[in-house]
């Protein structure tokens, strides 16, 4: 304490001024605390949605494989018979084999679409057995029964397959006489506000999570419920192909072991009739991923939606036209022995695009006539020969199909005024009718102008805030509400609050990752947020593995030793794990959380793996290269098999894998002989019984892959399997631990 | 401002002041919002090279909070805390001042352990 004023004053100035800097410095930690800690969520995110849209990317690459096989491999009946085979062709592979067997999986794929061989009667002999404590429901649906539904689901009851059945025949029904883009209106009027609510609920209702089942029942349900005032658009992820990849294939499977695929035929066909998109008031569109510069809701008001199937993959009619020019700008344009995908809108910004010109012409009047080929714009394309006979053979199953749909209509029960018209034609989108719906489906918006093709999902295209200023002003819009994307707070306003993403999956990547919101439009449609964030994450999102990882790392890792030291720098550890995994992520940021044995700036790459592979539970031999690539292909091979066993049944026979096996070898350039995959084929089936299920298929693919090994010791032990023989460790409910971040 | 984000995030520990002086001397003539890589690049490697703006060591960190806390009691009150950050020094924005607060006290509780809190957010950096 001073004795005098002035030094008191003095002292006092003083510990102002220590009181200044202290804070000051405080605040300057803070501060770069608080931005240390943004950093790290922003890395975060793109971890979990690059690993996201990788899932999806390679979704899309194994559906192009398979078009490029369906398309290369005429589909024959006799077994014998020889087609000219077009470039590209393997030879590795058999006409006959490739022919037969593509065209089984061809034909089937469209039979339980187009043919509703079990027709109403399909659930009605189903017997619900008296020990069901589960939820009834009976016809027309009542309000109290869908909260019963709700209740029942909540207490972990499951539906039975009747009710399942039967609500999925009933939900048809009901959207059959919906229009592609359906219309709302709020009802404010000055004094009173009439309008019950009304609730449009934007897609992507499967796929995540382990109640895709039971969301969708509820959904529908109370779709029934209440018909007027409850709306569902369809999302990319209402697509038997993309379930088929994500797990909800699976969950029907396993929740339904008798009916589960009798009720996958019947989704299918119910995802196929939900409406594209929702207006309200005409002035607010609502739809599920985006669009794009050339989005024509005429088109799309008029298209017949059902038959989008998939949006993934599409057989679509003067196909072998395109395939021809898709052939010959792949030619012209890409490298050797890639194809274009052909819902690539590589015509996005290129008005003048031959694929454009046929569409619009032909959209009408193409509908009623099956058009051979027209301009031949190839200007290299195959031999007439060769073409006309694909033409045959496509035009054969086509007229296979649809004797099948002729079939259809004639059924009293469904009225389809537009099938009716075009009853006894083909009923195939055009390559312009599905590419719009796949653009609304699939597109994102982006900062910058113009329209490009969306490479991370491989389909749809990014759209820049001019195509959304122009699609408003054309159609007399004020704003676009979409979803496809997930938002750390739920929601995201862009092109200057002309485009509203909204995200209602709180918790979708991790616990704590984001919020949930949903909009509510108010009077003049102003929109308002609402957000929350669900407290008790129960479960954690299926994620694609990294399968990946710890195989094409070691031999890229090798590639940067040069002088075999087991030893390399830490940026070549960043450039070789970004060129296994393409994630385009930031290594360098990462490499704290992920590699704390680093000494001298070098890193002992093998050690580092083994560390690795312990924590992700692998066990396997990570030596052998074929191992490699089938390893990263391992949930591809999942899919495959799903695929092939068309019926459902959890079984492909013998002869089927080996076809299996040698497609996909084809495709990933490696040689197989074929009496070794016979006495594979055989050795596989473990019980003998003639079949093969999932477990012996994909254990099939870690035994070969041993026994093709380089010899290598290895250190690794064999194949301790902790989840029973022949089964993968569960890929999809783990939650990657890439990094340990503070959320 | 994100550029201020990346800076600090790369290890470096300017105050508001010193930022701004950097945003200024990469910024565009006109300026548009958006800062150029190509700008920004040798800049920042300047920065990273000479070691500026050096994070602050955990000792002097405590030294400024107990100068705040003269009577060495070993914690602030919400109220002081709040007084210091938001008029002293180069003063926190109310959601800043939000954010410190939720992360170093319960809803309930009225002081800052600041020995602790610091404890805390060390740990959670690295």
């Amino acid at each position: 304490m001073g004795s005098g004023a002035s030094t008191h004053h003095h002292f006092a100035f003083q510990n102002a001024e220590k009181a200044f800097k202290a804070a000051a410095l405080i605040q300057r930690w803070y501060r770069r605390y608080m931005a240390r800690l943004e950093m790290r969520r922003q890395c975060t995110w793109s971890i979990f949605q690059s690993m996201e849209y990788a899932g999806q990317q390679d979704q899309v690459k194994l559906h192009d494989f398979f078009s490029y096989l369906v398309d290369h491999f005429t589909p024959s009946s006799h077994r014998e018979s020889e087609y000219g085979l077009p470039h590209g062709a393997s030879s590795c592979l058999g006409v006959t084999y490739g022919g037969d067997f593509l065209n089984r999986m061809f034909t089937e794929e469209r039979v339980p679409q187009d043919s509703e061989v079990e027709k109403c009667s399909d659930y009605e002999s189903i017997e619900v057995p008296d020990n069901y404590t589960g939820p009834h429901l009976s016809f027309p649906l009542l309000p109290d029964q869908a909260t019963a539904l709700v209740e029942a689901f909540r207490l972990k009851q499951q539906l039975h397959a009747r009710y399942v059945l039967n609500l999925l025949h009933e939900t048809r029904k009901h959207l059959v006489q919906l229009p592609n883009i359906n219309r709302v209106s709020t009802c404010y009027s000055e004094e009173i506000t009439v309008c019950e609510r009304a609730y449009v609920f934007n897609g992507d209702f499967v796929d995540r999570g382990k109640d895709s089942v039971e969301i969708l029942m509820v959904l529908f349900a109370f779709m029934l419920v209440y018909p007027k005032e409850f709306h569902l658009n369809r999302g990319n992820h209402e697509d038997h192909m993309v379930n088929l990849r994500y797990g909800f294939t699976k969950e029907v499977m396993q929740k339904y072991k008798t009916h589960g695929k009798k009720i996958l035929q019947r989704l299918q066909d119910v995802f196929c009739w939900l409406p594209l998109a929702t207006l309200v008031d005409e002035k607010v569109l609502i739809l599920h991923g985006g669009v794009s510069d050339t989005t024509d809701l005429e088109l799309l008001s008029k298209l017949d939606r059902h038959k989008i199937v998939s949006t993934l993959r599409c057989k679509t009619r003067k196909e072998n036209e395109k395939q021809a020019e898709e052939k010959g700008k792949a030619k012209q344009t890409s490298s050797a022995g890639s194809l274009a995908p052909w819902f690539l809108p590589q015509s996005c910004s290129l008005p003048s695009s031959p694929l454009h010109l046929s569409s619009h012409k032909t959209h009408k009047a193409g509908r009623s006539s099956s058009v051979p080929c027209s301009t031949p714009l190839d200007p290299r394309g195959l031999s007439r020969q060769a073409r006309r006979s694909v033409d045959l053979e496509l035009e054969r199953c086509r007229q296979q199909a649809g004797f099948l749909v002729i079939k259809e209509k004639e059924e009293p029960w469904v009225f389809n005024p537009e099938a009716d018209s075009a009853a006894g034609e083909l009923l195939e989108p055009t390559q312009e009718e599905w590419r719009q719906v796949v653009d609304i489906l699939w597109s994102d918006p982006m900062a910058q102008e113009g329209c490009k093709a969306n490479t991370v999902r491989g389909g749809g295209c990014y759209f820049g805030p001019n195509v959304t200023k122009q699609l408003l002003q054309k159609y007399n819009l004020q704003f676009l509400i979409r979803s496809h994307e997930c938002k750390p707070e739920g929601y995201e306003f862009c092109h200057s609050r002309k485009v509203l993403t909204i995200f209602s999956a709180s918790n979708y990547y991790a616990v704590g990752s984001n919020r949930g919101a949903y909009v509510k439009l108010g009077p003049a449609l102003t929109p308002h947020i609402v957000q929350y964030q669900a407290n008790k994450a129960t479960h954690m999102l299926t994620m694609r593995q990294r399968q990946d990882f710890p195989m094409n790392l070691l031999e890229e890792f090798k590639k940067h030793d040069n002088g075999k030291t087991g030893l390399i720098t830490l940026s070549d550890w960043a450039a070789a794990v970004e060129s296994v995994l393409h994630l385009g992520l930031p290594w360098r940021m990462l490499r704290p959380q992920l590699v704390n044995s680093s000494t001298d700036n070098m890193l002992e790459y093998k050690s580092w793996l083994e560390d690795l592979a312990k924590e992700q539970l692998s066990h396997e031999n990570i030596q052998s290269s074929l191992l490699e690539t089938l390893y990263r292909n391992r949930s591809n091979l999942e899919t495959i098999f799903r695929m092939i066993d068309s019926d459902h049944s959890g079984f492909i026979s013998l002869d089927e894998f080996r076809q299996t096996w040698k497609l996909f070898s084809s495709h990933m350039k490696m040689d197989i002989t074929d009496d070794g995959i016979c006495d594979l084929a055989r050795s596989i089936d473990f019980n003998k019984d003639g079949h093969i299920d999932i477990n012996e298929f994909l254990e099939a693919v870690r035994l070969v892959e041993q026994s093709c090994s380089e010899g290598d010791a290895a250190d690794c032990p064999q194949a301790t399997n902790t989840q029973g023989s022949g089964s993968w460790p569960a890929t999809e409910d783990s939650l990657v631990s890439v990094t340990q971040v503070a959320s | 401002r994100e550029i201020g984000t990346i800076i600090r995030s790369l290890g470096c520990c300017p105050n508001e002041g010193e930022l701004h002086d950097l945003i200024a001397e990469v910024e565009e003539e006109e300026p548009t919002g958006y800062i150029r890589f190509e700008k920004f690049l040798p800049v920042m490697t300047n920065i990273l090279v000479e070691k500026r703006y050096r994070p602050i060591p955990e000792e002097i960190l405590l030294q400024a909070f107990e100068v705040l806390d003269p009577t060495k009691r070993g914690f602030l009150s919400k109220e002081e805390l709040i007084k210091y950050m938001t008029e002293e020094g180069e003063p926190f924005s109310q959601e800043e001042m939000e954010e410190m607060l939720s992360a170093a006290i319960g809803p309930e509780s009225n002081f800052i352990h600041y020995r602790d809190y610091i404890t805390m957010m060390v740990i959670d950096e690295n």
